[in-house]
């Protein structure tokens, strides 16, 4: 079976962000770019399916600038076979709109898995995946620790708040990765020699009959309010005279 | 304004944290309608009804919800027309079943909301909390999750709403449950626990995590929770994880026992009242964030602090 694997760019997870001064936004000129941690986990186990002689191909899509280009060939050379990029601007696009321009490239491709990571680090939407299953109509195994395909169903275990809950799900299914899914391999350099000469094809969101216009407006962007320096206690004694008497916490 | 609130329950009892939903809802102004999605959950329904605020209780009882499918519950949800603002918990029902609903409704959503600026103005927390956005929606719905501990909770009484029954959407018939397994606990729910005592990859083992601060949460009635690299070293269950990918706490007390403090931890722990880190490293970035910080080896400060407190 086909798997489609959705990607995406953002700022490496080890950056402190700065906020701009003028609060349009976060600061991500000259900063480190990488692939969103969720999304490698749901292309490495999709290779680990490929692996297992469940998956035939795996098609990479990502929907950003040009440069999200770099992580479709990083996903490449983990072991996708083919990718898409959908050139957007960012700034318009809101979790629907991707989930509308995901749609249609299933509809395109006829992936029967889709996986997605469960939410991207920058704007920890958490939502992507879930839209997609309904605009599908679709089954969605959502911040999957463990995924199990038997025939024409796929089982998936989900983090839940209370422990792990188990549900079956029809195929085409959507899955959504939790961190817990599997450790990402790190890709060979003769992997990444590899990745420049699998196909990676351009579109637009146009391609997909939609318009990239969220409708939620960012006003602005602040930094969290700091927190008031603490101190260094010397004691076990301080400590707990500290919290009973100037915390009042205990 | 008509604001649909979703019921967080197990069929037995209403969640804690849709009173801090409700408290949301209050905040944006206008009738509040709850919604309980369940199977034979007439009890949630009936605890729903006292919830201060609280104008009418939908029940909707049908075998479909009995486990919260987010592909039946959805359905619901989108059936249910004339709402302005469509509420949920930012847990982890919240966030599997909302974000399909507002798809259905082909409205776009927010998430983790932890102010209400207007009726449709919000702000919430974006790069695991290192900044803060204001967002307004333009859509006819606004569909939005709460971050529970933003919020203080309503009472559970003094409320007497009617309850209603709500039609059934039926089996969307593209999912199954099959199993749980639910972690049982008798310590307070890590969310809404006034003191947590977290444990890091310095704790060394899960055996010395239990021996270590089981004493320090029992004595102060504290929740346990964890850092991502002591349940990924398997001290712990994942469902004890604090931070950007796990849980969201902000309780009055938190005490970092050998956790360094990663982004991603810091983001679930940040808004806490008070925060302590006991850490062998004087360097630790927890040391930033924390009110008191105590240098030493865990395995003798924290029997210590045990003993005297």
């Amino acid at each position: 079976m086909k798997a489609l694997v959705a990607v995406k760019r953002v700022v490496d997870a080890n950056v402190k962000v700065r906020v701009k001064p003028d609060n349009s936004g976060v600061d991500l000129t000259n900063v480190k770019m990488s692939i969103n941690p969720f999304c490698e986990i749901a292309v490495e186990e999709a290779v680990r399916l490929k692996e297992k002689g469940t998956v035939s191909e795996i098609v990479v899509v990502s929907i950003g600038p040009k440069e999200a280009q770099e992580q479709i060939r990083s996903s490449m050379a983990l072991g996708a076979d083919r990718g898409i990029l959908v050139e957007a601007d960012d700034s318009q696009l809101g979790a629907l709109e991707v989930a509308k321009i995901l749609k249609g490239v299933v509809e395109a491709e006829q992936p029967q898995l889709i996986l997605l990571g469960k939410q991207a680090i920058d704007d920890d939407s958490n939502q992507v995946g879930q839209m997609l299953g309904a605009l599908l109509g679709a089954g969605q195994g959502t911040f999957a620790s463990e995924v199990k395909v038997e025939g024409d169903k796929v089982q998936v275990t989900r983090e839940i708040d209370g422990g792990l809950q188990t549900v079956e799900l029809g195929l085409p299914a959507i899955i959504t990765t939790d961190l817990r899914l599997n450790e990402p391999r790190y890709a060979a350099l003769p992997n990444i020699m590899k990745a420049r000469k699998k196909p990676l094809d351009t579109k637009s969101p146009a391609d997909y009959g939609v318009s990239p216009a969220t409708k939620l407006k960012t006003v602005k962007v602040e930094a969290p309010a700091e927190r008031k320096a603490g101190v260094q206690v010397k004691s076990v004694d301080e400590l707990v005279e500290k919290l009973k008497n100037e915390a009042k916490v205990i | 304004m008509s604001i649909l609130v979703i019921a967080e329950h197990d069929n037995k009892a209403l969640n804690a944290a849709t009173l801090n939903v409700v408290a949301a809802a209050q905040k944006i102004g206008g009738d509040i309608t709850v919604l309980v999605a369940g199977s034979g959950a007439q009890a949630v329904a009936d605890q729903a009804a006292k919830v201060a605020g609280v104008s009418k209780v939908l029940l909707a009882d049908d075998a479909a919800y009995a486990n919260q499918l987010a592909e039946n519950v959805a359905k619901l949800v989108a059936s249910l027309s004339g709402y302005t603002h469509i509420l949920a918990a930012s847990t982890t029902t919240g966030k599997n079943v909302l974000p399909r609903a507002a798809a259905l409704l082909d409205v776009s959503m927010i998430t983790d909301i932890i102010a209400v600026e207007g009726p449709k103005t919000f702000k919430r927390p974006i790069y695991a909390g290192n900044a803060i956005a204001t967002v307004e929606s333009g859509e006819s719905v606004v569909v939005a999750t709460v971050r529970g501990t933003a919020f203080d909770a309503v009472a559970n009484d003094g409320g007497s709403a009617a309850v209603e029954a709500a039609a059934s959407t039926g089996d969307a018939g593209i999912s199954k449950f099959v199993s749980e397994e639910i972690v049982k606990s008798e310590r307070p729910e890590l969310t809404a626990a006034r003191i947590v005592v977290s444990g890091g990859r310095g704790v060394g083992s899960g055996e010395n995590y239990h021996t270590v601060l089981d004493p320090l949460a029992d004595k102060l009635g504290a929740a346990q929770g964890a850092s991502r690299a002591a349940v990924d070293a398997g001290f712990v269950p994942n469902d004890m994880q604090v931070g950007q990918t796990g849980k969201i706490v902000a309780p009055e007390l938190y005490i970092a026992v050998g956790i360094s403090g990663a982004i991603q931890h810091l983001a679930g722990m940040k808004e806490s009242k008070v925060i302590v880190a006991i850490n062998k490293d004087e360097e630790a970035p927890i040391n930033a964030v924390a009110d008191y910080w105590l240098v030493g080896d865990l395995n003798t400060v924290v029997p210590e602090l045990v003993s005297k407190i």
